[in-house]
């Protein structure tokens, strides 16, 4: 594929040959002509959209809501890919707190590690980082399933709601805590588990699961070695006998 | 919201440049504390017996040449000042009760930033880029420095409420969000005969620290102690004399990341006023951990 540089100066985006990949280099462009362009302007077909010196920036790429490819080269800042539909997103690099936050569907793949709230409140779509994540991996997510070759750090998963989050190294303290209906997997150690978190058994359709996720997200581990956790779903009802203790 | 910055070289060669590699830093932290902007930085010690004062005239009117004159009358003549803007770092051999009592009599508008034999201190309001642009922050030199850029939340903007706040000597902090029982923290230091300059919430976490490491503890164990004793949110970035320091609470809501190489440790709340720093792509790049504590060695 060709690489075309859109016009710095004019913003402009030219004339393009059918699959051909734009450059946004934000060292010289400000990202909101980046993000105009992905929402405004973007030609049909397969587009690959690559951003150069991304250098930390915040909001590259959010709210996306399209079937293209975007190579973020480098690392990205505060809520990258946030909000995304449809579009594969590759951070080649460490991504900032709430990578891929509110996602919709699609496909977003940090490279690096990922700092905190990675994929928060995420609806839908595959999440995949293959260093570690930090504090509160997957809080509060509604549909997104996220797949952590790393680590997770503490309250990860927090009051998770729907979506399955894997995680192939070891968790931080209170992992689950207040969970609703998502699933954790995990390999490695858990440092503690979260109010109303347990580990349950994994049924065949356990394993059959974590395969599935660990061959979208291309990281090789034997499904056998997994756990779950689950919600004891004792916090769903009020219970003052409880005072406050749990 | 606030950003923080600390730069230590380990090639001695780079102390020279210091300043130079440093000034990017804090200009990139400027969406993150726009209204003040400061900086500590730790050069070689003066010799034996003798100390640096680091002093803010303020809004004054400065008239430096007098101020140097009288203080080589009352310190000793081999006093030497010398003066960037309204800052003035103040060398003698005399100690500091003679010095702060000076202060107190002749210029008692005007405010003892830091005292010791390695550290100068700037701070001011005004843009991150003024503010350096000012002081002249570029050309300073020495083996590490602990920066901050301030919005702030906790109490006024004020020349003495930016950051890093100093206690005792060669020893500063500065401090990346709130503290929720400084009162507390400050009406356990008090009795003890430790005062405090203004109302900030973060003076009472570096007056606390302090208070740790003259008692004896070494800076580890002082922070150690301080993940029981401080609630609230903090990155915290210190100096002393010869370490750089770095810890983050139990919640970590306040972002640090660290870049090191065989030349340089860099502590920012971002990646991106990071992305400058010679051979960043080839650097060790990593987050710390909550309530861990990263202490490196000039």
């Amino acid at each position: 594929m060709a690489s075309v540089m859109l016009d710095p100066l004019s913003g402009v985006a030219p004339s393009r040959p059918e699959g051909a990949s734009i450059t946004f280099d934000l060292s010289t462009q400000p990202l909101r002509r980046l993000n105009h362009f992905l929402h405004h302007e973007l030609p049909e077909g397969n587009v690959r959209v690559r951003v150069t010196n991304p250098d930390g920036a915040h909001s590259i790429a959010v709210g996306v809501n399209a079937p293209i490819d975007i190579d973020i080269e480098g690392h990205a800042g505060y809520y990258a890919a946030g909000m995304n539909q449809q579009a594969r997103i590759t951070v080649h690099g460490n991504a900032g707190p709430a990578v891929a936050e509110n996602m919709m569907s699609g496909r977003v793949h940090v490279k690096g590690f990922a700092s905190v709230a990675a994929g928060a409140s995420g609806q839908g779509g595959l999440l995949v980082i293959d260093g570690d994540a930090s504090l509160r991996c997957g809080i509060s997510m509604k549909g997104i399933d996220i797949v952590v070759a790393g680590s997770v750090g503490d309250f990860s998963a927090f009051m998770a709601q729907e979506g399955r989050l894997v995680v192939c190294g070891d968790a931080g303290d209170a992992l689950g805590d207040s969970l609703y209906e998502a699933v954790i997997y995990i390999r490695g150690r858990i440092k503690s588990l979260g109010a109303d978190a347990h580990e349950e058994p994994m049924m065949d359709r356990d394993y059959a699961q974590v395969a599935e996720l660990l061959a979208a997200a291309g990281v090789h581990h034997d499904s056998k070695d997994f756990r779950r956790v689950g919600s004891m779903r004792g916090l769903y009802h009020w219970n003052a006998d409880a005072t406050q203790e749990y | 919201m606030c950003g923080i910055v600390g730069l230590l070289v380990k090639n001695p060669e780079l102390r020279a440049q210091l300043g130079e590699l440093m000034l990017p830093m804090l200009i990139g932290m400027s969406e993150r504390g726009p209204e003040s902007a400061g900086l500590a930085v730790f050069t070689e010690a003066v010799g034996a017996g003798r100390r640096k004062f680091s002093v803010y005239s303020g809004s004054a009117t400065v008239h430096w040449a007098a101020f140097t004159q009288e203080a080589i009358r009352e310190l000793g003549a081999d006093t030497a000042v010398s003066v960037q803007a309204n800052h003035a770092v103040l060398e003698t051999a005399a100690v500091p009760q003679q010095v702060k009592a000076w202060l107190t009599k002749s210029y008692p508008h005007y405010h003892l930033l830091s005292v010791g034999q390695s550290i100068d201190l700037y701070k001011d309001t005004g843009t991150p880029g003024e503010v350096a642009a000012r002081y002249a922050f570029s050309g300073l030199q020495g083996s590490h420095l602990v920066g901050h850029t301030r919005m702030a939340t906790e109490t006024a903007v004020t020349p003495e409420r930016a950051h890093p706040f100093t206690a005792g000597e060669d020893f500063c902090l500065v401090h990346n969000g709130s503290l929720s029982n400084p009162y507390s923290v400050r009406r356990k230091l008090e009795p003890l005969g430790i005062k405090f300059e203004t109302d900030n919430d973060t003076e009472a976490a570096c007056r606390f620290l302090e208070w740790r490491m003259r008692e004896g503890d070494s800076l580890d164990a002082a922070l150690e102690k301080g993940f029981d004793v401080l609630d609230g949110f903090y990155t915290f970035l210190m100096g002393t004399r010869d370490e750089l320091a770095l810890v983050r609470d139990a919640f970590s809501c306040k972002p640090a990341i660290v870049a090191e190489t065989n030349e340089y440790v860099a502590i920012s709340s971002e990646f991106r006023s990071l992305a400058k720093l010679p051979d960043v792509k080839n650097a060790n790049i990593f987050e710390p951990k909550p309530e861990q504590v990263y202490v490196w060695r000039a």
